[in-house]
């Protein structure tokens, strides 16, 4: 052919774009998989479930598919007392986070402690399982590991829950597919930032705080405070549900959507909410006319306001 | 349009495909600045539209995002591709069916994602947010037939050499492919953790550096001798250029993440390499400005010109923020406040928006043979445009300072709230400003179209008076 085919170039164009792949890819890569996963990473990974976004359990993100993070103080099995523990459970057919499905994700010394000691894998996502994080010493360093407690103790999804009762039931899992669903992180970062955070909002993130998340949702604008800790700066569930109902409320000069809707049709008693009433009492209170707002519902348990304040109140 | 898609490839008039995809992103840029101007609204007035959850501000500000750069951008982009591919290769478009299902298949695919988005359906990752259903179509059948078609032509071509805007093309449709797929590899194989928030980064930034910037420069090569009639200053410069985005600008992806806990020596060199793509930028401006030697007065009379060098012109503040920004001193300070804002909106509604306008502009005119129906209208639109942004930019720019002093020095966070509430306002005016020129300029390419006069044989369409 007479034109010319540009061979040089086109070489040296596979080799630029090549070597920044391995350079920005690869070697990363390789780094960031090699870090061990945290007490915050297992606990976040554990009670988040599979995947925060869009995923086949949970096509439109209502929160299906999710476990249940529940705190017990005696043993649901004998019914004996014991030291308060963090469980969470997977009912059947919940599918299981990137730790229990590829363990080698959790990283030196997790891995191996979680197959050898927690018997993940005897985990049967048809059955279902309650996971447990535990703690042990591994080449002379303490690590925390993940225990399947349906092998180790004997625990069934439905024990623990009956157990624990609705009021030490967290739906965590569910909670973070609001919080992505409704774009909270679109204001609100979950990355202290080194500055006032630090001091003021909690301890930045560490490496292994990640591993088996997904989406990690750091967000990266900040019209709103940081929330990675606000569950130990804030622990009052009246404040969220009033914040959340209409951040005017607590916040005359917040610029937060209203999150009435999340409400849904009933309030905890099974009561049709009249939003309209509510609106025309808030707006005379509003502008001056009347001194008290009108109270906020209490949600159903089945709400997704409940989910979402589980997830807030759980960032601690 | 739609007429064509069953016709065959002999009976598609040539340009039938770049025509289509004008119109497509001259309305997506409407629907997007409409949105933006909406969102905006609701910063400004938080209980502006209430109690429906798609209309809350979290189920639309992605949409206002991928509307414009997928809808708006990528569309203008893949426009001027249509047209300034084959005219650089003196030969036709390889398929201009094919062209015309892109484009049918790109609108119906960009309406179903942003509406499943708009659902609240969304994988969780910023720009990449489409779920991951979304993104193997996006790849199938809007990314490999655009790149098909503009390989083909290259390699079709009756010209000795490849000029210097289908370098960038021929490279820039292979590397978005490349970036697309492996950005949203987290979603189709469930990666996790550190790697996953990298990606999501990774394909943010590389989206930016390897597909919307060398393309809307490459559209300035073309835009800016083709009108004025002089050669390209330096095709040497070119070269630096093309080379120096392939090497430097896909590279510092982690500066985006610089207090996440990545490992140090990805952010130390992100940030050096954040700072060489002054490079590129410094030899795209330079080899732009001094082509228009001669010749600029047609910055004042041309209209194509005047988009071009503003857009041109935008660069720099771009780059020495771009450059500067992500060392660590300085995106302590600004990182996740309005600053950040300001500049994405600096390069996409700025910088990248004005070459793209000039390309629509120019080859909608060329592709119809008909005349812009008016330079009023034009003129309108370019100083809607310019103000708007610029109020926008500068409102942004002070807010995010003010977040920033306020993340120092430890302010009570409603506190800047309150006192970014003017800014707030501002930004509202400025995108609305934007949006309002939009609508002017859907309705003058419209008229264009039909009422325009008609460029005889041989003319181009720069020399002919305006009657309007």
């Amino acid at each position: 052919m007479a034109f010319r085919e540009y061979k040089i170039g086109s070489r040296l164009f596979g080799v630029a774009l090549g070597g920044s792949m391995v350079i920005t890819l690869y070697m990363p890569t390789v780094d960031m998989t090699s870090v061990a996963v945290t007490e915050m990473g297992l606990t976040k990974q554990l009670s988040y479930g599979r995947i925060g976004g869009f995923s086949y359990e949970d096509p439109f993100l209502r929160g299906d598919g999710k476990p249940k993070t529940v705190v017990l103080n005696k043993d649901p099995k004998t019914n004996e007392p014991i030291e308060t523990v963090q469980a969470f459970v997977y009912e059947a057919g919940t599918p299981f986070p990137s730790g229990i499905n590829h363990p080698r994700t959790l990283g030196p010394g997790a891995t191996e402690l979680s197959t050898a000691q927690g018997r993940i894998e005897e985990a049967n996502h048809d059955n279902g399982a309650v996971f447990v994080i535990s703690r042990a010493t591994h080449n002379g360093e303490t690590v925390n590991y993940i225990e399947n407690a349906s092998a180790t103790r004997g625990w069934q999804p439905s024990q623990v829950l009956n157990a624990a009762g609705d009021a030490n039931t967290h739906l965590i899992g569910s909670g973070k597919i609001m919080f992505v669903r409704e774009g909270c992180w679109w204001c609100h970062t979950l990355l202290p930032e080194q500055t006032q955070d630090w001091q003021y909002f909690g301890i930045p993130p560490r490496l292994g705080d990640y591993n088996g998340e997904s989406p990690t949702a750091f967000g990266s604008d900040r019209k709103a405070p940081d929330l990675l800790h606000v569950g130990s700066r804030n622990a009052s569930k009246e404040w969220m549900m009033m914040h959340f109902f209409n951040p005017r409320l607590v916040q005359p000069h917040s610029i937060m959507p209203r999150y009435d809707y999340l409400w849904g049709e009933n309030d905890a008693d099974g009561k049709a909410i009249d939003y309209d009433a509510w609106r025309t009492a808030y707006n005379d209170y509003a502008h001056g006319k009347t001194v008290i707002p009108p109270d906020v519902p209490n949600y159903a348990a089945d709400s997704e306001i409940r989910y979402l304040i589980d997830f807030i109140m759980s960032l601690k | 349009m739609l007429k064509y898609l069953f016709r065959r490839n002999e009976d598609i008039p040539p340009g039938t495909a770049a025509v289509f995809f004008g119109f497509s992103s001259i309305i997506w840029f409407v629907v997007g600045t409409g949105l933006g101007s909406f969102n905006a609204a609701k910063l400004a007035f938080p209980d502006f539209v209430t109690g429906s959850e798609l209309f809350s501000f979290g189920h639309m500000r992605q949409v206002h995002v991928l509307a414009v750069i997928f809808g708006w951008i990528s569309m203008a982009f893949a426009m001027a591709m249509m047209y300034i591919t084959p005219a650089l290769g003196n030969t036709k478009l390889w398929s201009e069916k094919l062209g015309v299902w892109n484009c049918f298949l790109w609108n119906v695919g960009l309406s179903l994602g942003l509406t499943l988005l708009w659902f609240g359906m969304t994988s969780g990752r910023e720009y990449s947010d489409f779920p991951w259903a979304i993104d193997l179509y996006i790849a199938a059948f809007i990314a490999l037939p655009m790149a098909l078609n503009v390989w083909m032509t290259i390699l079709k071509r009756r010209t000795q050499g490849i000029y210097t805007t289908n370098w960038f093309f021929g490279a820039g449709v292979f590397m978005v492919t490349i970036v697309f797929i492996v950005g949203n590899s987290p979603e189709f194989f469930n990666l996790t953790g550190l790697s996953e928030a990298y990606l999501t980064w990774w394909f943010a930034h590389n989206v930016l550096g390897l597909w919307i910037t060398p393309i809307a420069a490459a559209i300035a090569y073309y835009t800016v001798p083709k009108v004025t009639g002089n050669p390209l200053y330096s095709h040497r410069i070119g070269h630096l250029h093309f080379w120096s985005v392939v090497v430097f600008y896909s590279t510092p992806a982690a500066h985006h993440l610089m207090s996440a806990p990545l490992p140090e020596w990805l952010k130390s060199f992100a940030s050096v390499e954040g700072v060489l793509i002054l490079v590129p930028a410094i030899a795209f401006v330079s080899n732009l400005l001094l082509t228009m030697t001669g010749k600029w007065h047609m910055f004042v009379e041309n209209v194509e010109i005047k988009y071009t060098i503003t857009g041109v012109m935008l660069a720099i503040p771009l780059n020495m923020q771009g450059g500067f920004q992500q060392t660590r001193a300085i995106n302590w300070y600004i990182h996740g406040t309005g600053w950040i804002v300001a500049h994405a909106h600096l390069a996409l509604l700025g910088f990248s928006t004005f070459l793209e306008a000039a390309a629509v502009y120019y080859g909608l005119q060329t592709i119809l043979r008909r005349k812009l129906y008016s330079l009023a209208l034009a003129n309108f639109h370019f100083w809607f445009l310019l103000i708007g942004f610029a109020i926008y930019w500068i409102s942004m720019t002070i807010a995010g300072l003010i977040q920033g002093a306020g993340k120092i020095y430890e302010v009570p966070y409603i506190d800047v709230v309150i006192a970014e509430h003017p800014y707030m306002i501002a930004r509202w005016i400025g995108g609305t400003m934007v949006f309002t020129g939009n609508i002017v300029w859907l309705y003058n390419m419209y008229m264009t179209a039909k009422a325009g006069t008609e460029i005889p044989e041989g003319r181009l369409p720069h020399e002919l008076a305006y009657e309007r």
